[in-house]
């Protein structure tokens, strides 16, 4: 965020273009009602959505910029930031070069108490993806939302989208009911390999549990940062429930989670599952499912106080586990150009920028 | 000369702590038929809580000076041990019943380990539950110098930053005395953002990330502005977590600082001068993790040597993991003890 603009690596240079795993679409003023039935605008507009947390229409923690987003990215048309696909087009994908870019929408429809809710809110947006953003520009690939607590649900959404080029993941929020690797989600695992799709883990989701094992933090200083170990728990439940062991071909992307926590999570994973092994019989030993079945997207970058210890930490996750996104247009987004503050080798750039990506997602 | 700042005594059922209870609680207990009282955390037969070839049968993991003695005291070389008891005193949802054995375990502590084995100092068990109450036992136990520091696990009923537990703080500055956080929780909340694990192994990997969030609580709530000199002991948190953990807290820091406007150092520097951690689990594969992440942390006096026996985290003789220097373990075996524990400072030596 501060990197001084010496630094930067000249990562632009992958001429093919770069991809994007993190950019978030948002509905013009009244925009998802076109996909909604009568039945859904109505109990949406009487009822709002039944989200976990005290307020009825906004989340718990207050964010730090009028739509958590840049100031700069709020569309000349009008509307929210994310709302207008030329506005993308011009201040995201042409300027850097973007080949693909992966939607992720962040708009609770997967987090509703109200599975009937949920599964409408997720077909509505799925629609709304491609229409309205895919169609237009299909540089842009959208991302299947499913009702994660309705496993049934979920599995004739995927089935309805899956043949669609227009779609590259299923998305999933890294706050989920129950941890991830618990049986109830199996059938949603079972879908995604049968249909090579990744599933995108993006932070957020459902506030059912606290956000620590300590309870509630007071900031959006604290909040912002303890979300990312939702992520190392999904990445621990569904290793060491044995998910990657039933479905070795599952692919998972984290998504904006940072990533300088994975190799800690590998080695205290290992070292401790070489003593309790016997409660959690998985096949291997935690860290190579790490290097086989996740992937790590960027954004946000840490900032070391030495920046070449990113490379060291490149190093221990595996190069090729790494996928560059940009978090657009929110305030924290990572530019390309900015980000790494340390060298890179050609190879290291096609496979952060663009390689990683075209193993991951299935871009037709 | 070594100091070993995680050692945990076996603490026993409740009958063995009533002659240390008033005659209510005596009563209670006994009349209500309530023991086993251990705690979620460490499960007598479970692997972390005690090294296999330290395990005797039928016998409480720690239960034994003896024991610890020849096992730990005698092997590793250790001139002085800080007990920290693991009780259920500790997560009682009752403010009194847990005031009541946290105050029963610091006298049989007394007792049963100090007064037999001059090399042991000992923690402060304080019922976090009742703020008020936890002061209250700081204050009574405190002349004690061989009480060094107030214990507490780090998973509690709110986040550690609240001004809920400030009176637990200020007791404990009053008298010179650091926190210990130790592992374990009192299980208010899932032990994980994502709900309910389905193994041991994960809620104890997951404790790192909730030491993690107390720092952020401590931190962004002020503690350290009000309390400057006040240090906190992470006991058995890991410590390859911390630099990837600085490293986000300050980014984060950076762009909304705004918030916490009273947090006007970074983050790393707050952590550097105000935060200690032991060294077992250490969670690195090998040799050159170790010595990575000694750099990256970059702040040699944050490391206190420990054992956490009779907790199972290295094998035979390595009790320190490899790679860390002759300079930085005599800092960690005598120097940062001394320098964090006011109260061994006046007694060892």
């Amino acid at each position: 965020m501060n990197a001084p603009v010496d630094m930067r690596t000249q990562s632009a240079g992958i001429n093919q273009g770069i991809i994007d795993c993190d950019i978030h679409p948002y509905p013009k003023a009244g925009g998802l009602n076109a996909y909604l039935s009568e039945r859904w605008r109505r109990h949406l507009a009487e009822y709002g959505k039944f989200n976990c947390g005290p307020y009825a229409d906004r989340g718990t923690y207050p964010r730090f910029s009028p739509n958590t987003s840049r100031r700069d990215a709020w569309p000349p048309s009008g509307g929210a930031p994310g709302s207008d696909v030329n506005f993308i087009r011009s201040q995201l994908l042409d300027p850097y070069n973007i080949a693909y870019g992966v939607l992720e929408p962040l708009l609770g429809g997967n987090s509703s108490r109200n599975l009937d809710e949920a599964a409408a809110l997720c077909t509505a947006m799925n629609d709304w993806q491609a229409h309205e953003f895919v169609d237009p520009e299909p540089r842009l690939r959208a991302s299947i939302l499913i009702p994660t607590d309705d496993p049934d649900a979920s599995i004739e959404e995927i089935d309805k989208r899956a043949g669609d080029w227009r779609f590259a993941q299923i998305q999933l929020g890294s706050k989920t009911s129950e941890p991830l690797g618990r049986r109830r989600y199996w059938p949603i695992f079972a879908a995604a390999q049968a249909n090579n799709l990744s599933i995108g883990l993006h932070i957020g989701g459902t506030q059912s549990s606290a956000p620590s094992a300590g309870g509630w933090p007071q900031f959006y200083i604290e909040d912002h940062h303890v979300l990312v170990h939702s992520m190392q728990n999904q990445a621990a439940s569904m290793i060491l429930e044995g998910v990657f062991d039933a479905f070795p071909n599952l692919k998972i992307v984290l998504i904006e989670g940072g990533f300088a926590w994975a190799p800690q999570l590998a080695w205290r994973l290992d070292a401790h599952w070489a003593k309790m092994r016997d409660e959690a019989p998985i096949k291997r030993k935690p860290s190579e499912y790490m290097r086989t079945n996740l992937w790590f997207a960027t954004q946000p970058v840490e900032e070391p106080e030495r920046p070449d210890d990113l490379r060291q930490v490149f190093d221990w996750i595996g190069w090729d586990r790494m996928v560059y996104s940009s978090d657009y247009p929110h305030w924290d987004f990572d530019d390309p150009h900015l980000a790494f503050r340390f060298q890179m080798t050609e190879d290291e750039k096609r496979m952060l920028f663009r390689d990683n990506a075209l193993d991951v997602y299935t871009f037709r | 000369m070594t100091i070993d700042c995680d050692i945990h005594p076996g603490v026993p059922d409740i009958h063995a702590l009533l002659p240390y209870m008033n005659d209510f609680w005596q009563e209670s207990f006994i009349a209500r038929g309530l023991d086993g009282f251990d705690m979620m955390s460490y499960p007598l037969n479970a692997p972390i809580t005690c090294r296999p070839d330290w395990r005797v049968k039928g016998e409480r993991p720690g239960a034994s000076l003896d024991r610890m003695r020849s096992q730990a005291l005698d092997t590793f070389g250790i001139d002085t041990a800080i007990c920290n008891p693991l009780t259920g005193g500790q997560v009682a949802v009752s403010e009194s019943m847990g005031a009541a054995i946290c105050s029963a375990v610091n006298d049989w502590v007394r007792e049963h380990w100090l007064d037999k084995e001059p090399r042991l100092r000992a923690s402060i068990v304080v019922p976090a539950q009742a703020p008020l109450l936890a002061a209250e036992e700081i204050d009574r136990c405190a002349g004690d110098t061989r009480f060094v520091q107030v214990l507490m696990p780090v998973a509690c009923e709110m986040m550690l930053g609240r001004s809920y537990y400030w009176p637990i703080w200020e007791a404990a500055s009053r008298h010179g005395m650091p926190i210990g956080i130790h592992a374990g929780s009192m299980h208010r909340y899932a032990p994980t953002s994502t709900g309910w694990t389905s193994h041991h192994l994960h809620d104890y990997v997951a404790h790192s990330q909730t030491f993690e969030d107390q720092l952020l609580s401590l931190i962004s709530n002020g503690v350290f502005n009000k309390f400057p000199s006040l240090k906190f002991v992470l006991l058995e948190s890991g410590v390859t977590w911390l630099p990837g953990f600085i490293w986000r807290a300050v980014k984060t820091w950076r762009g909304v600082r705004a918030e916490v406007p009273w947090v006007n150092r970074s983050p790393a520097d707050i952590i550097r001068d105000n935060i200690r951690l032991t060294i077992q689990p250490f969670d690195a594969p090998d040799r050159d993790a170790v010595e990575r992440i000694v750099e990256q942390i970059d702040a040699d006096h944050m490391l206190l040597f420990a054992s956490d026996y009779p907790h199972w985290q290295f094998e035979g003789d390595a009790i320190i993991p490899p790679g860390l220097s002759a300079d930085l373990q005599q800092k960690m075996r005598v120097d940062n003890p001394l320098e964090t524990y006011s109260h061994l400072k006046e007694t060892v030596q």
